[in-house]
């Protein structure tokens, strides 16, 4: 099954990368995502910019609306994802909780859907 | 919480039960028994006999399990699938209340119906909560399984408490013509002593085991021939399963020697004060008292508190219980709960204020019970209101 991986960090990525608080995240995230390369069940990952970057995007009566920002304003932003691939979601759950988000934030697991073409 | 509820109604239902027919007159009984203090004593002795043999605590958990198998009326465990279909049913990613009302479901066979009145919800609700548990297993990829050890022991808890849960319901059925559904009680013991199997370290199992037997001892005294509702203290206790009793104490002494005390080792110490009683005079009160004082850290809930009243009731006076279940009334959830009413009708008829107790059973009537506990209570309104009539509240 594929799960993403949807990382909530209220402080936020830590921004200079001279920093050693940098360094240090940049270092958790390469080991997390190592071992699940190795393993075998990582999809696809990465980081987000900040929601000021987010453009949301709407099309109602045929007018595409645009509008800056994330749809809905929550105090916690995703900060990044992972896509994996795993036997269920014990594994998923293992996987997870070996990210630094989980740590100084937290994880949502979200199952991906596999669509069925319609017949 | 909501399993606490009904988890701890059983409890309720014994000490209310107890104290219905022989209100002790005499204060406390003459030969308080202590378990925990009693087994303190022993504990050093034990540690030092156990040195000589030097037993691991493995072998010796596995010969004891070996040993109280084939004691009583038990079929076999439940195999793998099973166990890992209540494993499924209780994952974590599961709410919690959802996890018991799945269990009672999908492993022991309850209608919507049945779950419903175990959680004093609407049967359209806890029929929702159903399918939105079912979706979400299928859609996230909850497997059937028995978790591997390295998670086995923090997915143990929710476990613990459906399995308490299923037996209880089984011991004293919420709706239904019979009082005792032994097909449930019989499942609650058998997944628990599978649980012990699998997990012979852990001290809540085996005190949960404990607490089963030392209960389930008591079920062939519990209803007479025509299906009435016999109280604690009115049962032939030579009808009480001796072998399960001493299999139930031999759990709940080598559990608590672990030194890390939990709610069913406590449940299991209470009931144990019942079984250990020879006569229904003889129950240590006190002790149950405190036991449920104990409980009260682990479990701070209104029910425990509400068991807690009836013990110290049988110590120092209806009056005292009554203070203490007055001040859980206005608690939401004990509002919808029959015992609370059973329990403080019982205190108000012993204090002699027979109208506010007949009002208080009558409370209880609204509620679902067994026909056993529903003829019980008309029973008391007619003793207490000859000329009432008793079915219509």
């Amino acid at each position: 099954m594929k799960y993403l991986f949807l990382l909530y960090s209220p402080g936020g990525a830590p921004k200079d990368p001279t920093s050693v608080e940098y360094a240090e995240t940049f270092a958790a995230f390469a080991e997390a995502e190592a071992a699940m390369e190795k393993a075998g069940v990582m999809l696809d990952c990465a980081p987000l910019q900040p929601v000021s970057a987010a453009s949301t995007v709407r099309v109602r009566d045929g007018r595409t609306m645009v509008t800056d920002g994330p749809a809905a304003e929550i105090k916690e932003q995703v900060g990044g994802y992972l896509v994996v691939e795993c036997a269920d979601l014990d594994e998923a759950l293992r996987w997870a909780a070996t990210l630094p988000s989980a740590r100084d934030g937290w994880v949502e697991v979200r199952p991906v859907f596999s669509v069925v073409p319609p017949s | 919480m909501v399993g606490d509820l009904a988890t701890a109604e059983d409890a309720v239902q014994e000490a209310f039960l107890a104290a219905v027919e022989q209100w002790p007159t005499q204060g406390a009984p003459a030969n308080p028994r202590s378990w925990l203090i009693g087994v303190a004593r022993h504990k050093a002795l034990d540690a030092i006999r156990r040195e000589a043999r030097r037993d691991t605590k493995e072998t010796a958990a596995q010969r004891d399990w070996a040993a109280a198998r084939p004691a009583g009326p038990i079929g076999p465990v439940p195999d793998d699938d099973v166990l890992g279909l209540v494993f499924m049913c209780c994952h974590p990613a599961l709410e919690v209340s959802v996890r018991v009302a799945l269990t009672l479901r999908s492993v022991c066979g309850l209608s919507a119906a049945e779950v419903a009145a175990v959680f004093l919800v609407p049967e359209a609700t806890m029929a929702k909560r159903l399918t939105r548990a079912k979706r979400k297993i299928r859609d996230a990829g909850i497997r059937l399984r028995v978790p591997p050890p390295d998670s086995l022991t923090e997915r143990l808890d929710a476990v613990l408490r459906v399995v308490f849960l299923v037996f209880t319901e089984g011991h004293k059925a919420s709706t239904g013509s019979t009082l005792v559904r032994e097909s449930l009680c019989d499942t609650g013991v058998e997944l628990a002593r599978a649980l012990l199997a699998l997990l012979p370290d852990e001290p809540e199992v085996a005190g949960l085991v404990a607490l089963l037997l030392l209960t389930d001892a008591r079920r062939a005294a519990r209803v007479d021939p025509a299906g009435n509702l016999v109280l604690l203290a009115d049962q032939d206790r030579g009808l009480w399963n001796r072998d399960l009793i001493r299999e139930g104490e031999h759990l709940l002494e080598g559990a608590l020697r672990a030194g890390r005390p939990g709610p069913y080792q406590l449940h299991a110490a209470i009931a144990a004060c019942h079984s250990t009683a020879p006569y229904a005079g003889d129950t240590d009160w006190r002790q149950i008292a405190l036991l449920y004082a104990e409980l009260l850290r682990h479990e701070p809930t209104p029910v425990i508190e509400a068991n807690r009243a009836i013990a110290v009731a049988m110590v120092d006076g209806p009056a005292a219980g009554l203070a203490i279940l007055d001040r859980l009334s206005d608690h939401p959830q004990l509002g919808h709960w029959p015992q609370l009413h059973i329990a403080r009708a019982d205190l108000l008829r012993r204090l002699g204020r027979a109208d506010e107790a007949v009002d208080a059973y009558r409370a209880a009537l609204r509620f679902e019970l067994s026909a056993a506990e529903r003829a019980f209570i008309r029973r008391r309104i007619v003793q207490l209101s000859p000329n009432a009539d008793a079915g219509r509240p």
